[in-house]
């Protein structure tokens, strides 16, 4: 029995290898193609790009922008809610086409997926309790940093960027974790992206925000390597929202 | 099957990843060990209170308490059992230890119900022919009955600590760096899946495996004794 599960074991592993290894060399078809349904990966935590609205729906700027997109490329949106740190791997897998999550253009994300023009330009923010005497990033050298799994804070943190160093850092599934680590005094502050910074403290008391003016970032849908396409169909249509208005009317009503 | 040695570079090599891997066995293998003695000790406490009852005939304050801690842990989530202790209890201070207290206490539940149904499992008779020799209860249970009921129990309490360490995978929920949070933080910077993924549970596998031949030797050794 025990040979047995050993040998099964060996060829559900050999026989998944195989199967990446079958989607890897598909990669090799150029230009890619628009998808008759787009499958939208994001993390409906990270308001209020996106988040899961009172109706039980996933909700944000940037799923209605995708939405919008869908509509004008005449193709149905279908909207897959995972974690961040996910969302990049599962493009790999083919299981999405477009991931919409507020992400950020970076040099590594780049080695393993495309991205279309960037749509938003933000700002990393530091929170801190009201009282806290961190003044500007370099403060938090040597503190414990609550960050969100996988996002831009977390490289902050991790000293990535040079920005910060030898911090302690506590990765959590979700924001409004980190938030309340923060709170209750698990760790000196939270480094998280410059909107749902201010949500989160919107909604928390004692909290403040710092901007972080070093670091200036572009948000960006991904796409699957190598998909010309889809990508320029959806710069086109990005475009074109921002000719006609879509574009602001969509960000007063979420941002 | 070139992709697949990069990757495998990727995760395991580069950056000296596999070291994260290591420290994350580390913590999962520590809490589990820590969470396991903690069990064992709640549990055979819990597991006394409740014997009470079988001895007196009737339902007493300690096994009503007894019963009642094992029906809220039992009857709500690990997960969530985390959350609480984490958040509210340790006040997001000392990680580690909330862990093991989370899974001492989840895991005690059970164990607790393992020892007692090993006890019980000795035939009544058994206890009757000591009394009837002359000997007291404290000394029919500790020469007699659980010498038998400890063989009841062990490989059931072995299988409660394979479940424990696999369900220490959620650890990651507070911000501990296991084995499990260990391929997600190198998922969420090498941008692949299936590497970490895999490498996760074949390390989880092995472990398990280990435990289990362990577990199969001391079996082995405590049937010796048998007649059969």
């Amino acid at each position: 029995m025990k040979k047995f599960l050993t040998v099964a074991l060996a060829g559900v592993l050999a026989a998944s290898m195989l199967f990446t290894g079958c989607s890897k060399k598909e990669e090799a078809k150029s230009e890619g193609e628009i998808p008759e349904k787009i499958v939208v990966g994001t993390n409906a935590e990270f308001p209020p790009f996106e988040f899961v609205n009172d109706d039980k729906e996933i909700d944000g700027f940037d799923i209605a922008v995708m939405k919008e997109i869908g509509k004008r490329l005449e193709v149905k949106v279908e909207v897959k809610n995972m974690e961040f740190k996910s969302l990049i791997g599962a493009m790999e897998s083919k299981d999405l086409d477009v991931i919409a999550a507020g992400m950020t253009v970076t040099d590594e994300r780049k080695e393993a997926v495309d991205f279309t023009d960037s749509y938003y330009t933000s700002n990393q923010y530091i929170i801190v309790k009201e009282d806290s005497p961190v003044k500007k990033i370099s403060d938090l050298d040597g503190k414990t940093i609550a960050v969100q799994e996988g996002t831009t804070g977390d490289l902050v943190a991790s000293g990535d960027y040079d920005s910060v160093k030898d911090a302690k850092v506590k990765r959590f599934k979700k924001g409004v974790d980190a938030v309340m680590d923060l709170k209750k005094g698990g760790s000196d502050a939270v480094i998280i992206d410059a909107n749902p910074a201010q949500e989160f403290v919107k909604a928390n008391k004692g909290l403040r925000v710092i901007k972080d003016q070093s670091s200036e970032e572009y948000y960006a849908f991904a796409i699957q390597k190598g998909n010309k396409k889809l990508q320029k169909a959806i710069n086109k249509q990005l475009k074109a929202m921002k000719e006609d208005g879509t574009f602001d009317k969509l960000i007063k009503k979420y941002i | 099957m070139d992709q697949f040695a990069a990757d495998f570079y990727k995760v395991f090599i580069r950056a000296n990843r596999y070291e994260m891997f290591l420290d994350g066995l580390k913590v999962t293998i520590g809490v589990s060990i820590a969470a396991v003695i903690l069990g064992v000790i709640l549990g055979m406490i819990l597991a006394i209170m409740k014997m009470t009852e079988v001895r007196k005939g009737r339902k007493t304050l300690f096994s009503v308490i007894a019963n009642i801690y094992i029906d809220i842990i039992r009857g709500t989530p690990s997960v969530v059992q985390l959350l609480i202790i984490y958040f509210l209890v340790f006040h997001t201070q000392m990680g580690i230890v909330a862990g093991v207290v989370t899974f001492g206490i989840n895991s005690s539940a059970y164990v607790a119900e393992i020892i007692r149904a090993g006890i019980m499992a000795v035939d009544n008779g058994q206890m009757e022919a000591g009394r009837s020799l002359g000997l007291s209860y404290g000394a029919t249970m500790k020469d007699i009955i659980l010498p038998q009921a400890i063989k009841n129990i062990l490989p059931a309490l072995g299988n409660e600590f394979i479940v424990l360490v696999k369900e220490t995978a959620i650890l990651g929920y507070v911000s501990i760096q296991d084995l499990t949070k260990a391929s997600d933080f190198i998922m969420s910077r090498t941008y692949t899946l299936f590497m970490p993924l895999i490498g996760c549970a074949v390390i989880y596998y092995l472990l398990i495996k280990l435990l289990t031949f362990g577990l199969n030797a001391f079996e082995r050794r405590l049937r010796q004794s048998d007649i059969r």
